[in-house]
């Protein structure tokens, strides 16, 4: 049978991107959150987590209207002569606004566990904060930040309804495997919907095998110091 | 060598307020936790920016809010020593040594990494990681890897105050090995009176913010200048005093009076006794001896302290007016004898002090 694999490259690719994206702006927000000063935390806080909270489906209607031709991005580029509805781009949008909450959550929750006088004692010593950064706080939180990753990545993969409010669902350029599985069920195919099922699952499974991997590798001197 | 401290800080609920100057003899400073001591160092470290005032070591000015200068923490040529240690969790203890040189050239990094490692020790642990380190072992990396930098000035928040007696004791008569070959300012913080007696030659005692007192330490607790002080040096007996003539003065909380040196007094407004100056004697006739029952005892290992309440006078409302600490040996000799006691409080060992 003739089983069109493109959902699976769409998917892949996809995820693989939103995760990246999601690592970089995720960890920023955690490391500002939690060593960087300045006002309006809270309010940035609120608004990073809100799509966890959401159904995908009003996220999806929201980033519709940021990105729909009247909406403020929206315009901004249909001056270029550029649209994201209904791209690519579009998909990897939703996934990212969808992972971001669960990297920047982790991130954050491992940077909170890092004594502060280790840092003030790195400053102390001559240390600037990127030096700081990467020689202690990413070592030291890289176990939390390892599952926030696998994380993100699961969610990104598993984007739904946000995804088909704004990138709708064209096969072989917005149709991700979830996708692919809602129109294979819809159409009666119900052995493309099980073997789209199996290759979720496995997918699936081999991160949460990777995630108890790295938790229960957690580096020696952050198991020795919760004792 | 010198260090020369003028700061303020407002807080909602706290300010601190201190001035005070420091030289290469060890300051060790004490106070009561939440008194501005840890936040005294801080703010010499550069961690906390004070909001006025100015910090000079070594005629080098570290901070000044008139002249706008706020050295980074990074340029101060400060070592600060934490309770705890906070070695980085990460790193082995040779990297955490090289950690405050890395940016020196690698023949001299080299050199230097492998001079403190000896003298301190620990050359033989190079590899280990913090978690793998006894409290003793911490504490010496604690230690090179703040020498190791060549700082100025090191600063001392609390090092003991987690550690058990025993391990205590030996880390203390290590750091003093240290201290002693220091050429830079060093600042001691503690709450514990006898280990900042032992380990510096002069103290501040610091209260809510502020200074209450500076100096040598034997002047410090053999004459603390006031009330405050003289409790948070461990003296116990206190009282306000009013004038009766040339030398003699009535303690006001024990309602006796008290026949004094008068050049000590001056303009002084409470006295003082510690409590393993009071003597019990036999003779009741003796000046400043007055007649005492035994209301309470509290046993230390090694002493007894003895709750005395005085007879026919003192406040109504205690169980006791004196505490007298004497040896377990002396109190087996004294405690089958018949009240009152006489207690005599010798007019050599009563000091004077302002409110």
């Amino acid at each position: 049978m003739g089983l069109d694999l493109s959902p699976l490259w769409i998917s892949l690719k996809t995820a693989s991107t939103a995760t990246v994206i999601t690592i970089f702006i995720g960890i920023t927000l955690a490391r500002w959150m939690v060593f960087g000063g300045g006002r309006g935390k809270e309010l940035i806080d609120t608004l990073v987590i809100m799509p966890m909270v959401l159904p995908p489906t009003v996220v999806g209607f929201i980033l519709l209207l940021i990105f729909g031709k009247n909406g403020a991005i929206g315009q901004v580029l249909a001056k270029v002569g550029a649209s994201v509805v209904f791209s690519w781009t579009a998909t990897v949008i939703t996934a990212t606004i969808v992972a971001i909450p669960l990297m920047y959550r982790t991130a954050r929750g491992a940077f909170e566990q890092i004594e502060v006088n280790a840092i003030d004692a790195a400053r102390v010593l001559g240390a600037s904060d990127w030096y700081i950064f990467w020689r202690i706080i990413i070592p030291v939180s890289l176990p939390g930040i390892i599952a926030g990753i696998i994380l993100s990545f699961a969610r990104a993969l598993g984007e739904f309804g946000a995804t088909i409010m704004l990138a709708g669902n064209i096969p072989g350029k917005t149709q991700t495997i979830p996708l692919a599985i809602f129109l294979a069920v819809e159409s009666g195919e119900t052995n493309t919907a099980f073997i789209w099922a199996g290759i979720v699952l496995l997918i699936s499974l081999s991160a949460i095998l990777a995630m108890n991997y790295w938790t229960k590798i957690q580096y020696k001197f952050l198991q020795v110091r919760s004792n | 060598m010198d260090l020369v401290v003028d700061i303020r800080k407002d807080y909602k609920d706290f300010n601190l307020k201190i001035e005070f100057q420091a030289s290469k003899e060890t300051m060790g400073i004490l106070g009561a936790s939440g008194s501005g001591k840890s936040m005294t160092l801080r703010s010499i470290a550069g961690i906390v920016s004070p909001d006025q005032g100015r910090i000079v070591l070594n005629g080098r000015t570290l901070f000044d809010s008139e002249k706008g200068i706020n050295l980074p923490v990074q340029e101060r040529r400060v070592g600060l020593l934490f309770q705890n240690y906070a070695l980085f969790p990460n790193l082995t203890v040779k990297e955490n040594i090289a950690f405050g040189i890395r940016k020196l050239p690698s023949r001299e990094r080299l050199c230097r990494l492998g001079e403190k490692m000896a003298s301190m020790q620990i050359g033989h642990l190079q590899d280990k990681y913090p978690y793998q380190l006894s409290g003793g072992e911490q504490q010496r990396t604690a230690l090179a890897r703040t020498l190791v930098t060549e700082p100025e000035c090191i600063l001392l928040d609390e090092p003991f105050s987690a550690l058990d007696n025993h391990i205590r004791a030996q880390l203390e008569k290590e750091l003093l090995d240290v201290f002693a070959s220091f050429k830079g300012v060093t600042l001691f913080v503690t709450h514990n009176l006898e280990e900042c007696y032992r380990v510096s030659k002069n103290i501040l005692v610091m209260d809510e913010g502020k200074a209450l007192s500076c100096g040598c330490r034997d002047e410090i607790f053999l004459n603390p200048p006031n009330v405050k002080t003289a409790r948070l040096t461990g003296c116990k007996n206190i009282s306000a005093i009013g004038r009766i003539n040339a030398d003699t003065v009535k303690a006001e909380e024990w309602s006796c009076n008290l026949e004094v040196d008068e050049q000590k007094i001056a303009d002084s407004t409470h006295l003082g006794i510690r409590e393993h100056h009071l003597t019990l004697v036999d003779d009741g006739k003796l000046p400043n001896t007055f007649p005492c029952r035994l209301s309470r005892v509290v046993e230390t290992p090694f002493s007894v302290t003895c709750f005395l309440k005085m007879e026919g006078r003192g406040g109504m409302n205690q169980d006791y007016e004196l505490q007298m600490e004497v040896s377990k040996e002396d109190f087996a000799v004294v405690r089958g004898r018949p009240f009152p006691w006489y207690v005599q409080i010798k007019p050599e060992h009563i000091f004077f002090m302002k409110e």
